[in-house]
């Protein structure tokens, strides 16, 4: 598996870490706790095309949100998140 | 004597021959052979046991698809067990021992096995985990263990280097057959990077030494030629290189023998080298296997397949007999007979089981001076370690058997294409009734591959050619390389292995499907009748296919034999999915470089030369290695850690902390992040101070510990433990980018950039002060929770009134290059007041004697009410975790609590041990865990922190500490998590 990094290229997984799911947003901190435990402890975990996060932890360290395909690992687009946030272009 | 070396003809360098030794007999091969060639050469046709029943066994194929001849090769660290004697090229003084027999090849005790047939059978280890007999598993173990089994592992070390290298490219082309080569000249001349791998020593597969013609000239010059073209076109060329997995995105891996074939890799050359291939396109051109036929008695030496017993005669100068009896069930099997006689092997007869062939057929034999029996098969072999005659019959049983003399039967029983890589790409392989074997189907969404020659079931020689330029070509198209390649060459047509006849239903006795795991007919049988009808369960229940061959002669005869056991379509009955590795792989070839000193990088302190130099003994702690004490002469690590520790509380010590991780906060909004991060306020810390602080995950649960330094309105540098120091920097990177990425922060790591060394003790303030001339460090100026700027000799440093030990103590950083320089200023400083270093044994007595956690209760699991942490949870603010700290289960009566344990028989206690209630006879359920132990220096008790069910309404009680896997069963008294100066005040003052 390749990630399309916005600011480093295309890159190795091994360069990667797998953050987590990214279908849900974070929320708020004074949110209650039905909505924390849905956000740590509810997962989709779609067949198919699903959004994730990874961190690309040993190049630019950017958080990407990712749109990749569960069962074919077809990476269709990558974007940065965060305050460096880039566009999506898929 | 059976097989022998032709006076002419093969690949082989007759001037040089080459000396080796089998099972220590000295034996002379050619320059060029493989070790199976040179073996057959030398007439010896017993290579080795099987795997199950111990059976003689000798060389059936001629490459990977080899399933018997499996050796260990050469002797100490060099030693390599279950390498295929086809794969294996030779060397001189190449050692080769044969494998899975006891005490000799010739006479295997643990042939027995084979009487015990039943006991063995199919579903044998099955039945025997899984079923009411599952005791009996523990009478049988040991002597299965040493009957059934492969090459004994080697004992020494690997002396040699293996390296991992990338490859990338246009088009790969994987096999280096007549296919392959046609597809990689096509995809050259239209200007793409072009790699083409084969696994054998030579590229050419099936064609070479082949007396024929591809358009005029000779095969091999047709394929020397090729390569010559290839080399000018700058590809990359690797044989030696079994292609062994297909991943997504067009990533490949591959295992190049660099150096195998060589008596010992030349100074600085790896042995093999692992190769990740990233290409825009692959062709796969990986051939077809062919298969053996089922009849009693196929797996005997001397039987051999068709094709291999024509290559060792074409390729190598070798006759695998003096007289070659063909059993065929399709054309191909005459066209080798052909090629033998031309050769000049002599072939006695032909037995085909289909009731008629054509004329072109008949001619063959007729051409070739054999006796051809059509509708005839073997049904029996004779020989005992060497085949010297068969038993062959009509095969309907409508006629007499007969006894045929022959030392070689060679067997022509269809054409597997190797679809194995495009299976794994994600490929649902489709049955093809003309082949009577299954295809690649259609690549899966997003592969990149096309097939291309036989394993594409193209299986002459011109429809190779022809196909795999074509599919060379369309690769390069799809990378984007178009333009007119030049034709395929024209070759003349031959017969080929096209609708062999059906497999018998109930082959007699002892046929084999699988070999190399000993698979028989009757086990197939056996695994029907029992319910196994799916191929998938098939394959578990009898191990078929699943040997380091990975079935590649087998499976198909065993859909066959399914399909024909229940009426289906082979179709129907379906195959089994390929996965990785197609082929065995080395765990050398998959460590690379990464063995020993550079398994994983070693991260060193500033000062860790020093720690050398004075007896420091270093122990991994994460990436670093940290001093676990300095041992004076005639200490042990614990007479030290005590001394050393003992000393920090009387006088004063010093430790390198310069392994904790350090993180700068710093923007305008530095402190509402930290305030959000940290349980605990932090916008209200004054500059110039420092906070302990306590950082929750998602869950409520403690993340890590640390402290938190406030340099500016907008700067603060924030430590974290030494293991935790990576996830906390990932942890606050993920919270800025996912949830306040409005936040004015920017978030380094500067763990390098500092040297870190705590100096405590009561005289601690003696030596900062002797060490920094002219500062004032007293409690007004740097009191409990202080930060002071200074200089010492010059280098800037910063000091925080900081304990982990409970003392009086400060930590001192500076520059990481001024580390050595101000840890020998402070030891100097220090040496009026009985200064000593401290390692970090002493480090982890002081802090239980303190009642501070650490790695041993931050282990993911706790909340900050399991380690009495409540204190440091703020009720003015919602805080990162918060929400979920209010669950019931965090708060139920019976939840682990820290406490202290006094070892009260004064034993030393071990980190793991159970709290029980009750004696060693009675010890009910356990009540909790030993996390931290010491000898406390400050009690003279032997001492521990524990987490306890309900544990701080227990202090006081007595319990058991228990650790039945050593034996221990100690009791315990419950007390105050903290041993020393519970009010603080030490470290205050
Ligand atoms: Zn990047």
């Amino acid at each position: 598996m390749r990630i399309p990094c916005p600011t480093c290229g295309p890159r190795d997984l091994r360069e990667f870490t797998y953050i987590g799911d990214a279908l849900r947003s974070a929320p708020a901190l004074e949110a209650d706790a039905d909505t924390w435990a849905a956000y740590v402890y509810t997962r989709r975990n779609p067949r198919g095309e699903h959004l994730e996060y990874w961190q690309h932890s040993h190049g630019c360290r950017q958080f990407l949100r990712v749109r990749r395909d569960t069962a074919t690992h077809v990476i269709h687009a990558a974007a940065c998140v965060g305050p460096h946030a880039t566009e999506d272009e898929a | 004597m059976s097989g022998y070396r032709l006076t002419s003809g093969g690949n082989v360098d007759r001037q040089r021959p080459v000396r080796f030794a089998f099972d220590g007999r000295p034996c002379t091969g050619l320059a060029g052979d493989t070790l199976a060639s040179a073996l057959l050469a030398e007439g010896i046709r017993l290579v080795g046991r099987s795997f199950k029943y111990h059976r003689p066994r000798g060389v059936l194929g001629i490459a990977a698809e080899e399933p018997n001849a499996l050796v260990s090769l050469r002797g100490g660290g060099r030693h390599e067990p279950n390498i295929q004697a086809t794969m294996a090229e030779l060397h001189d003084g190449l050692e080769v021992r044969s494998q899975n027999a006891w005490p000799s090849l010739g006479f295997d005790a643990l042939a027995v096995n084979g009487l015990a047939g039943p006991l063995f059978g199919a579903g044998f280890y099955y039945k025997t985990f899984m079923g009411p007999t599952r005791r009996a598993w523990m009478w049988f173990e040991p002597f299965i263990r040493r009957a059934a089994g492969l090459g004994p592992p080697p004992r020494q070390a690997d002396p040699d280097v293996y390296d991992r290298n990338n490859l990338f490219c246009d088009v790969l082309v994987v096999g280096g057959g007549p296919a392959g080569l046609a597809a990689a000249r096509a995809a050259a001349e239209c200007g793409a990077r072009v790699a083409l791998c084969d696994e054998r020593a030579a590229f050419g597969g099936s064609l070479r030494g082949a007396a024929r013609e591809i358009g005029d000239v000779p095969a091999q010059d047709w394929i020397d030629a090729q390569l010559a073209f290839l080399a000018g076109r700058g590809a990359v060329l690797l044989p030696r290189t079994g292609v062994f997995g297909y991943y997504d995105g067009e990533t490949l891996g591959a295992v190049e023998r660099v150096a195998d074939h060589l008596p010992a890799p030349s100074s600085g050359q790896p042995r093999q080298r692992y190769w990740t291939i990233r290409t825009a396109e692959v062709v796969l051109a990986t051939g077809a296997v062919e298969r053996p036929v089922l009849f009693a008695g196929n797996d005997r030496p001397g039987v051999m397949l068709a094709d291999s017993v024509r290559q060792y005669a074409e390729t190598y100068g070798v006759a695998c007999g003096r007289s070659v009896t063909v059993l065929a069930n399709n054309d191909s099997g005459h066209a080798a007979a052909r090629s033998l006689a031309a050769a000049g092997v002599t072939v006695a007869r032909i037995f085909d089981q289909r009731p008629e062939v054509g004329p072109a057929i008949r001619a063959i034999a007729v051409g070739i001076g054999a006796d051809l029996r059509t509708g005839w098969t073997v049904v029996a072999t004779h020989g005992g370690k060497g085949l010297h005659a068969v038993t062959a019959a009509p095969a309907d049983g409508s006629g007499r058997a007969e006894r045929f003399e022959t030392d070689c039967l060679a067997m022509a029983g269809g054409w597997t294409p190797a679809i194995a890589l495009a299976s794994q790409r994600g490929s649902a392989p489709v049955w093809s009734d003309a082949l009577g074997a299954p295809l690649a189907g259609v690549p899966a969404p997003g592969a990149r591959w096309r097939v291309a020659g036989a394993a594409a079931g193209r299986l002459d020689t011109a429809g190779c050619l022809a196909e795999g330029a074509a599919a060379g070509h369309a690769a390069a198209r799809a990378a984007g390389f178009d333009a007119a390649p030049s034709a395929p060459p024209a070759c003349a047509a031959e017969p080929v292995g096209l609708h062999p006849a059906p497999v018998p239903r109930h082959p007699d006795g002892k046929a084999f499907v699988d070999f190399q795991n000993d698979v028989k007919c009757a086990d197939v049988a056996l695994a029907l009748r029992e319910g196994y009808v799916s191929v998938e369960h098939l394959k578990r229940y009898t191990t078929l296919g699943m040997a380091t061959d990975q079935g590649r002669t087998a499976n198909v005869n065993a859909i066959a034999l399914m399909a024909a056991a229940t009426g289906r379509s082979p179709g129907e009955v379906g195959t089994t999915r390929f996965r990785a590795p197609a082929a065995p792989v080395a765990l050398g070839a998959l460590a690379g470089r990464h063995t020993g000193a550079h398994f994983q990088a070693v991260r060193r302190t500033p000062v860790q030369d020093w720690h050398v130099r004075h007896g420091g003994v270093l122990s991994p702690v994460g990436p670093w290695l940290r001093p676990r004490a300095y041992l004076r002469e005639g200490e042990t690590i614990r007479t030290a850690y005590i001394r050393e520790a003992a000393n920090v509380r009387g006088a004063v010590g010093l430790c390198d902390v310069s392994t904790l991780g350090k993180i700068a906060v710093e923007g305008p909004d530095a402190a509402v992040f930290l305030d959000r991060v940290y349980s605990n306020a932090m916008q209200s810390l004054a500059v110039g101070r420092a906070r302990y602080g306590l950082m929750l995950r998602d869950d409520g649960m403690v993340l890590d510990d640390g402290t938190a330094w406030r340099l500016s309105e907008t700067s603060f540098l924030v430590t974290t433990t030494t293991t935790g120091a990576g996830a906390v920097m990932t942890h606050l990177e993920r919270l800025h980018a996912l949830f306040w990425p409005g936040l004015r922060v920017a978030l380094t790591s500067v763990t390098s950039q500092w040297a870190g060394m705590s100096l405590a003790g009561p005289r601690s303030r003696e030596v900062l002060a002797a060490a920094l001339p002219g500062t004032e460090v007293g409690n007004g100026v740097l009191p409990f929770m202080g930060l002071l700027e200074a200089r010492m000799d010059g280098a800037p440093v910063l000091v925080a009134r900081l304990s982990f030990s409970g003392e009086r103590a400060y930590e001192v950083f500076c520059g990481a290059d001024h580390g050595e320089a101000v840890w020998e200023r402070l030891l100097q400083a220090g040496r009026p007041h009985g200064i000593m270093p401290y390692g970090t044994e002493a480090l982890g007595t002081l802090r239980i004697e303190k009642g501070h956690v650490a790695g041993g209760e931050l282990d993911g699991r706790v909340s900050p009410f399991n380690l009495g942490l409540e204190g440091l949870l703020s009720r003015k603010k919602a805080f990162f975790g918060s929400a979920l700290l209010e669950r019931p289960g965090l708060h139920a009566a019976d939840r682990y609590e820290l406490v202290g344990l006094v070892s009260t028989a004064g034993v030393p206690l071990r980190a793991g041990s159970h709290l029980a209630e009750g004696p060693r006879t009675r010890p009910g359920p356990s009540q909790g865990f030993v996390s931290s132990t010491t000898f406390s220096p400050a009690t003279g008790q032997e001492i521990a922190l524990a987490l306890v069910k309900g544990g701080r309404a227990r202090i006081g009680q007595d319990m058991f500490a228990a650790d039945p896997v050593h034996g221990a069963h100690h009791p315990v008294r419950l007390a105050p998590p903290c041993f020393v100066d519970p009010e603080g005040a030490r470290m205050r003052g």
